[in-house]
């Protein structure tokens, strides 16, 4: 996508989202570290940071770091609570695996000159397969035959039910599509379009339009990378109160 | 999983060493033979890291971030589950149980003060009582002794004046046995002055027979 415009602007809005080797040029194989690498490590580098080295204290009254690794746990805690149960607090710490990992990839990639792991089809897509799959083996566990319940809408007239029961089978393998494609989809517009508008400002006359663009855009961008990572989460939670009560 | 991975992971790099799937690729592939869409796979190899269509779309690279994807959820997940959760979990409950403690404790003072508030004023009605039955016990013991006191002044009153009535009885008694007798010797001595022989028998009973309506 790298075109040269009449105005002698050049985009390449996509290239921020090129996976290279970090150490010298060369094929990227499955081992080699990455820009993914890195930037996937020092997430959870950030993670470690905050929720173990911010606890060290195990303060009853917490400081300022202690208090917001509180929030995440209460509100991820609270989360899993309210939409599973009881019974789905078994699943808490991989769903706050799931949230950390994404929230804290999606604000490191909105540091300058980073890279957004969580934009890439192929991370969100395992993430969300992962939570597809796992949802569906412990639903047949837990339940059995039962679970196929959750196709059959018993409330609704029987005539309706197995057209209904379609409908419900293509929603549920829609759903890690949907998934995963919400996340990247976000991740990767956003940053799209505040390199677009980065290209903008090499023109004098349009460079404040595009600076305050750029502020206005990371602004919403901040939202999103935090909006994205608890709906990643909530849906996880829905997907797994399915599995544990799959009744309608 | 991270040995179906390393299973996987080798094919995927094949592939893209020998066929590159970009669109290109597949647009030359649709209507030429196999031998042409090689080659052009080969062209759009070399031009690939130049001008990717969306990097999102290189599958040469899914397999690496497939792999570190995994490595570093383990890694989190690890951390998480063995360290940071298990902690901040308990830092929460201990301050929750620290709060009830707490709580508990206040509730315990309150209810000591509220133990300790009776007993005072136990103590203070019994102190109370104590007095009164003191002041009773004071005011019983010297009314006895007044009584006693009052008793021992009434016999010896009543001793006193017996005494003195026996006193008074004998002067009396000795007082008419005087007059009887001076009257006995004056009678005599009258009679005797008279010129009579005072017979001393008949003096006595005849002076004793005036005496009584006088005397006693």
């Amino acid at each position: 996508m790298a075109e040269e415009e009449a105005g002698g602007l050049v985009f390449h809005p996509m290239d921020q989202f090129v996976v290279k080797p970090l150490f010298g040029e060369g094929a990227v194989n499955w081992y080699t570290p990455t820009n993914a690498t890195l930037w996937m490590a020092l997430a959870a580098l950030a993670i470690t940071a905050l929720l173990v080295f911010g606890t060290r204290g195990r303060a009853i009254v917490p400081n300022r770091v202690q208090s917001i690794a509180e929030l995440l746990y209460g509100m991820v805690h609270k989360m899993v609570e309210d939409v599973t149960g009881k019974d789905g607090l078994k699943y808490f710490p991989y769903v706050m695996t799931l949230f950390c990992f994404i929230l804290f990839a999606n604000f490191l990639g909105l540091l300058p000159k980073s890279f957004s792991p969580t934009s890439h089809i192929a991370v969100t897509a395992v993430l969300a397969v992962l939570v597809f799959a796992g949802v569906t083996v412990l639903g047949f566990v837990k339940n059995g035959a039962h679970f196929l319940g959750l196709f059959w809408v018993s409330s609704a007239p029987l005539a309706l039910r197995p057209v209904l029961a379609v409908i419900e089978l293509i929603s549920y393998f829609v759903r890690p599509v949907s998934h995963s494609i919400r996340l990247a989809g976000n991740i990767m517009a956003g940053h799209a379009v505040i390199k677009v508008f980065a290209a903008f400002a090499a023109v004098a006359a349009i460079a404040p339009v595009s600076v305050v663009a750029i502020t206005a855009m990371y602004g919403l961008e901040v939202l999103v990378c935090l909006i994205q990572a608890y709906v990643f989460t909530i849906l996880t939670c829905v997907y797994l109160k399915d599995a544990l009560h799959p009744a309608h | 999983m991270f040995s179906l991975l390393q299973q996987t992971a080798p094919v995927v790099v094949e592939e893209s060493e020998t066929v590159v799937i970009t669109e290109s690729a597949e647009a030359a592939g649709h209507g030429a033979d196999a031998v042409a869409a090689a080659d052009a796979a080969h062209g759009a190899a070399g031009h690939a890291a130049s001008a990717p269509g969306m990097p999102q779309l290189d599958f040469t690279t899914f397999g690496n971030q497939i792999f570190w994807l995994l490595v570093i959820l383990a890694v989190i997940y690890w951390v998480l589950s063995r360290i940071a959760l298990p902690r901040i979990g308990g830092v929460l409950s201990d301050r929750q149980g620290a709060i009830t403690g707490d709580l508990m404790a206040a509730e315990e003072f309150k209810h000591k003060a509220k133990e300790a508030e009776a007993a005072y004023d136990k103590a203070l009605a019994d102190a109370r009582a104590e007095a009164g039955k003191i002041v009773a016990a004071n005011k019983a013991e010297i009314q006895k002794e007044l009584d006693a006191a009052i008793a021992h002044a009434d016999a010896e009153i009543a001793a006193r004046s017996a005494e003195s009535e026996k006193r008074i009885g004998e002067i009396r008694a000795s007082a008419v046995e005087d007059a009887r007798s001076v009257a006995r010797e004056v009678t005599a001595a009258l009679v005797e002055n008279f010129g009579g022989k005072p017979d001393q028998g008949l003096v006595d009973t005849t002076v004793d027979q005036r005496l009584k309506g006088v005397l006693q």
